[in-house]
This record gives C-alpha cells, sequence and structure tokens, in this order.
C-alpha cells in the first residue's frame, strides 16, 4: 500500500561532520545515508570532504577514499568498479545508478548518497535484495524445454539472437526496481522491471518452450499489471536498457493471444 | 548472512529523495487530473440535480459554480479533462508498443503539458465568443 512518509524508526537526522583533509584546495562535499545495527540509533547524513586532487573521477573512487582515509566504518556493496556486477547500486544525487560508473562532474553541489530507495537496510548503503532475487527466481530465469535434448546443443538463428540484445546485459543492480513508484507501494507483490526484463528475456527466446507457461504465470493484478509506465526505470537504467519497452511486449503479448 | 536485526531495519528513503523525472511527473499528473476530475463530475452533478429540485437549489448551485471561484474550478477542471485526456490517448499509444523509448516517452508528455494549456485556452476562446 502507498505509505508516503517513512516509518518512525527510518527519519533521518543529521549525522556527523567529519573533519576537512589538511591542506586540501579542491574539496568536494559528500552527505552520506549512514545506519548501523549495533547502535540503537535512527539513520543520519554524516558529511565528509574529499580531497578531489588525490580522487579518482567516479563516486565510487570517493566512497573507497572516504572509507580508506577518513571513516573505516562506511559500509557499501562494490567489486568490478566497471559497471558489470551491479554491486554498488545506490541513489546518488536523486537517481539510483552504479557509483562506479557516475562520474562525480555529472553532479552539480554536495554529492547526495542514499542507498536505494524504500528498501530495507542491512547497514548504510546496504540494502536486502532477499525479495528482488527471489522474484528473479520466481519468473524461472533459465531455458525451458520439452522436446528432447539435441545432439550438441540449442540451435537459435542469427535474427532470433539478436531479439535478446538489450536483455542479456541486464546485471541485476537493482536500480530499476527501486526507482519505481509502483514497486515502492506494491513491490511485495507487484515483480518490478528488473524481474520483468528477465520473465520478458526467456518469452522472447526463441529455444524456450514453456512460453505459455510462462505468460500463465504473469496473468495476474499485481505481478505485471502494476506497471503502469513511469518509466523511471528505463530512465535510471545505468546500463542504459529499457525494462519499460520489456513490460510493454509483455503486456502486448497478453492480448495477442486472448484475440 | 546474519539476519539478527531483520525486525529494526529503517525502510530506505524514497519519494523525498528521488528526483522528479518529466516520465514521472506527467504520469502522476494523469492521476492527479483524473481523481479531481471525480469532484468536478459531482459539482455538475450537483448542478443538474439542483436544476430538477427547485428554483432556490439551482440559484444556489448556480451562483457557487459561476462565481469567480466556481470560475477557477472549472478552468482547471478543463484543463484536468484536456491532459486527462491526452494522457489516455499516450496509454493507447504505448497500448501499441509505440512511443516506448525515452526521448518519445518525454517529448509526449511535453506535449500533453503544452497541448492541454493550449487546448484550454482554445476552449475558453471558444465558449467566451458564444457569450
Amino acid at each position: 500500500m502507498v505509505q508516503l512518509t517513512l516509518p518512525k524508526n527510518s527519519r533521518i537526522t543529521r549525522g556527523k561532520v567529519w573533519p576537512k583533509p589538511d591542506g586540501a584546495t579542491n574539496v568536494r562535499t559528500f552527505k552520506v545515508y549512514r545506519w548501523n545495527p549495533d547502535d540503537g540509533k535512527t539513520p543520519q547524513v554524516d558529511t565528509y570532504f574529499v580531497d578531489l586532487d588525490t580522487c579518482g573521477p567516479m563516486v565510487l573512487d570517493a566512497l573507497i577514499k572516504i572509507k580508506s582515509e577518513i571513516d573505516p566504518t562506511l559500509t557499501f556493496r562494490r567489486s568490478c568498479r566497471e559497471g558489470i556486477c551491479g554491486s554498488c547500486a545506490m541513489n546518488v544525487d536523486g537517481i539510483n545508478t552504479l557509483a562506479c560508473i557516475y562520474g562525480m562532474d555529472e553532479v552539480k553541489g554536495d554529492v547526495k548518497i542514499y542507498p536505494l530507495p524504500h528498501m530495507s537496510v542491512v547497514k548504510d548503503l546496504i540494502p536486502d535484495l532477499t525479495h528482488f532475487y527471489a522474484q528473479h527466481a520466481s519468473i524461472m530465469p533459465w531455458l525451458e524445454t520439452k522436446t528432447n535434448r539435441p545432439a550438441k546443443e540449442w540451435l537459435q538463428s542469427i535474427d532470433d539472437r539478436k531479439k535478446l540484445d538489450g536483455l542479456y546485459e541486464c546485471v541485476m543492480c537493482a536500480c530499476c526496481s527501486t526507482s519505481c513508484p509502483s514497486y515502492w507501494w506494491n513491490g511485495d507483490r507487484y515483480l518490478g522491471p528488473a524481474a520483468l526484463l528477465h520473465a520478458y528475456r526467456w518469452i522472447v527466446d526463441s529455444r524456450d518452450e514453456a512460453t505459455g507457461e510462462r505468460l500463465d504465470q504473469l496473468e495476474d493484478p499485481f505481478k505485471l499489471y502494476r506497471c503502469h509506465t513511469i518509466m523511471n526505470c528505463t530512465k535510471t537504467c545505468p546500463k542504459g536498457l529499457n525494462p519499460a519497452k520489456s513490460i510493454a511486449s509483455i503486456k502486448e503479448m497478453m492480448v495477442e493471444r486472448s484475440v | 548472512m546474519a539476519d539478527s536485526n531483520s525486525d529494526n531495519r529503517p525502510l530506505s528513503p524514497h519519494l523525498t529523495i528521488y528526483r522528479p523525472q518529466m516520465t514521472s511527473i506527467s504520469s502522476i499528473f494523469v492521476r492527479i487530473t483524473g481523481n479531481a476530475l471525480l469532484g468536478a463530475t459531482l459539482l455538475l452533478v450537483w448542478w443538474f440535480l439542483a436544476a430538477a429540485t427547485s428554483l432556490g437549489a439551482f440559484e444556489l448551485a448556480s451562483s457557487v459554480i459561476t462565481s469567480w471561484f466556481g470560475n477557477v474550478v472549472m478552468i482547471l477542471s478543463l484543463w484536468a479533462l484536456w491532459y486527462h485526456t491526452l494522457g489516455g490517448l499516450r496509454h493507447l499509444i504505448w497500448d501499441t508498443g509505440r512511443g516506448l523509448e525515452l526521448q518519445a516517452a518525454e517529448r509526449m508528455g511535453w506535449m500533453m503539458i503544452i497541448g492541454s494549456l493550449v487546448l484550454t485556452a482554445l476552449t475558453v476562446f471558444y465558449f467566451l465568443q458564444g457569450v
């Protein structure tokens, strides 16, 4: 259900202002969401000052610099630093993105960093993605076949393979789903853009033989049809994919098979 | 993963920190105008019912609806009607699988805003001519 305000334990208070680096002339201000499960306090926004002359260009570079030089308790996920693992998904300057491929020069003023929106926070910038992954698992993200296994491999024409472009690139970072107001209000039952894009990826796969079952499973007022084409998903996808279009394509197939 | 604190976890902020997008704002206004039009419709129903009831009832309803405040409400409702209609058309276009690229969707959003204002002005102009 729509709940516009945050629950009491989630309201944000002003946090600590950390000292400025000595002798730095090119300083950028970072305001970062903090929540520690062990100190019994509500979430706070801490202020850090980063010397850009000794820092890489990306938002993740600054976070790593803060963690190694200013505050080792700052907690966030990161791994590949090149936009392929999807770990460092977070809300930077009001949109969801991967911190590793988002340049600080794209942000005007202070760099505000929050965890992915409307998620249960494990610590600082780390959201609990358990439900998100369970939804992905529920759309059967694998090749489902009925005919006998071919001697070598499941073949696909070049044209059919092309239908998967713009779909297979998804790294499951959860930026799109957590940018979607429908997912905020109905994320318990609405599958969200990421899971639906993956559902479509298997629906259009020419080798898959469970298209009917897949569509049956999505024929539900919540799972699919909570999408109102708000398109925050497409706007925010750090990989430039278009989940809104995939969802619209599923809706089209639903109509096509019923007429 | 240790999950001992899972009951106590805060919900990360959402509406208050997410930057409004062209597509999200044009979308929420379709819903807002739709709901507001329900109120406007009730006003008009009151007007018709009053007309069928008695002279006194009609004069009261009419004085409210044609007051300057009533005029403002009706002109806003007129805009809401055009905006909601154009929003509905955008959904029909989307339902055919077209206009789902980001640029096209945003362009249609601007067309809804500008189009609804122009159509409202034209409608007002048309009816003022008739008076």
